[in-house]
């Protein structure tokens, strides 16, 4: 996951105070028939895994990043998952999938 | 924690068809000598009822189909648009309407929008008035203009198309600054596919080589210029290829479109090949089509293949390409698309690109055909 590159889009990367939802334009559902979280925008889709969309659904436009990581920590029964979660939120941006509100 | 993003990559077992798309209808308003629609479209009369095509969006949904395209035609010539895009995004699709933008006034758009439309794709023919109404054969162009004011209005994502060729191709800079203009989110700029009226038109629409060089590198400036405001696609005519499309991305793999009358096809131009008509949903439900069918078990996967695909390394790459073209170029759709320079038919594509780097004689050019029901009517070419 190139960091960098994808915080390079914006002035600056994601905090863990920052407040992120799904970007505009884009639709966040679950799939029944392919068991996974999908992104959806005009004439697309991605598919994601289960971690991202773990993060993603999450992404409501009231939870602060640090509320999301303690969440998955939870979820997943570890710790430190801030860098992680904040590096794919900043890959995520770069793609328009999140924005910060 | 392993946050990736898997690429939607065709399995083994037979994936759902993600992308429906709906062509309500062959009628359409404007007459461009580049439309998709088969040549013969006049002979072909028969609607599906609203009824029936609610039927279709639950059934495709119910098997995993989650982008629904309104295509036609023109959709808006449907009076039910409304009550099928309210159905589809009450069964959980992404809504997209493909549209000429004639015929999109406010009480229509303020219905769309509370019918739950997430998108619109509006098509140009240019960024002038003049091209746009020359080539769509019709006064179009300022109602064009309204349709994106309507569309920002009403605060809908909004996708402008609009088909390159050598009549408009050196009018790039000027197209792209034009979306910037009606402030879209996404730009295609889509070059003609040589199918159905594209292919009667191929010798006044193929750009030159140098042409599409110097439309490419402008799109490049600009897509680096514009960055994350509008998304710029350029689609390249595969002509220009050593490789073939993957076209579809895979027969029977992803896409599903209904045509007017019901019939189920792999892609929009498939109802042109030889063999079995395609199945229509009027008869048989739209799970047993998409997994059971004849017509959509044809070229599924690479078992159908002869040489020189069959022992091809690249072979799951394109998938020997497109089926029609192959049909088109060669007589033979289980050929190679001979875009691909593997292809023993590939001097073909290379005759009309050829051809295509000479400056025409005026006096001996082709009349451009437009679409239209007279022309339709009379047409022998079927593609």
């Amino acid at each position: 996951m190139n960091v960098v590159t994808a915080a390079s889009n914006e002035s600056e990367g994601f905090a863990l105070d920052s407040i992120p939802r799904v970007g505009r334009g884009f639709r966040l559902q679950w799939e029944p028939v392919q068991k996974a979280h999908v992104l959806l925008y005009p004439e697309g889709m991605v598919k994601l895994n289960g971690t991202a969309g773990e993060i993603l659904s999450r992404c409501d436009g009231v939870k602060p990043v640090a509320m999301i990581v303690a969440e998955l920590e939870k979820l997943f029964d570890q710790t430190g998952l801030d860098a992680e979660v904040v590096a794919f939120l900043d890959l995520a941006c770069a793609q328009r999938w999140v924005e910060r509100t | 924690m392993n946050a990736q993003v898997q690429p939607v990559t065709p399995e083994t077992s037979i994936g759902p068809p993600f992308w429906l798309l709906a062509e309500l209808t062959y009628e359409c308003p404007l007459h461009c000598p580049f439309c998709y629609n088969p040549v013969d479209f006049a002979k072909q009369k028969t609607e599906l009822a609203t009824d029936d095509w609610l039927r279709v969006l639950r059934e495709a949904r119910e098997i995993g189909s989650v982008q629904c395209g309104f295509s036609g035609g023109e959709p808006l010539q449907r009076k039910d648009l409304e009550v099928l895009v309210a159905e589809a995004h009450r069964l959980g699709y992404y809504t997209n309407l493909l549209t000429s933008g004639i015929g999109l006034n406010e009480k229509r758009i303020a219905a769309l929008k509370e019918a739950g439309l997430d998108h619109i794709q509006l098509s140009f023919q240019d960024s002038t008035r003049e091209v746009n109404d020359f080539l769509s054969s019709t006064r179009t162009f300022d109602l064009k203009r309204e349709a994106a004011r309507l569309i920002k209005k009403y605060d809908f994502e909004m996708v402008m198309n609009c088909v390159i060729h050598r009549m408009n191709i050196d009018h790039v800079e000027e197209i792209i600054k034009f979306a910037v203009e009606i402030d879209a989110n996404y730009l295609e700029l889509a070059n003609a596919q040589y199918y159905s009226w594209a292919h009667i038109n191929i010798e006044r629409l193929m750009p030159t080589r140098e042409q599409l060089v110097r439309a490419e590198a402008i799109t490049n400036r600009w897509r680096e210029k514009l960055g994350n405001k509008m998304r710029l696609f350029f689609i390249v005519p595969d002509y220009y290829e050593t490789r073939p499309k993957k076209c579809m991305n895979g027969w029977g793999n992803v896409f599903l479109t209904i045509a007017p009358d019901g019939v189920a096809l792999p892609c929009h131009t498939a109802r042109m090949l030889p063999g079995e008509p395609f199945p229509n949903v009027s008869e048989m439900g739209v799970r047993e089509i998409w997994y059971d069918s004849e017509g959509f078990n044809r070229y599924r996967g690479t078992g159908w293949m002869k040489e020189p695909c069959r022992s091809c390394a690249e072979r799951f790459d394109d998938l020997g390409g497109c089926r029609c073209q192959a049909f088109m170029l060669t007589g033979d759709p289980t050929n190679a698309d001979p875009v691909c320079d593997k292809s023993p038919h590939h001097g073909a594509v290379l005759a009309v690109v050829a051809m295509a780097q000479l400056t025409p004689d005026a006096k001996k050019q082709k009349p451009l055909v437009f679409r239209g029901n007279k022309e339709s009517a009379s047409a022998e070419e079927l593609f």
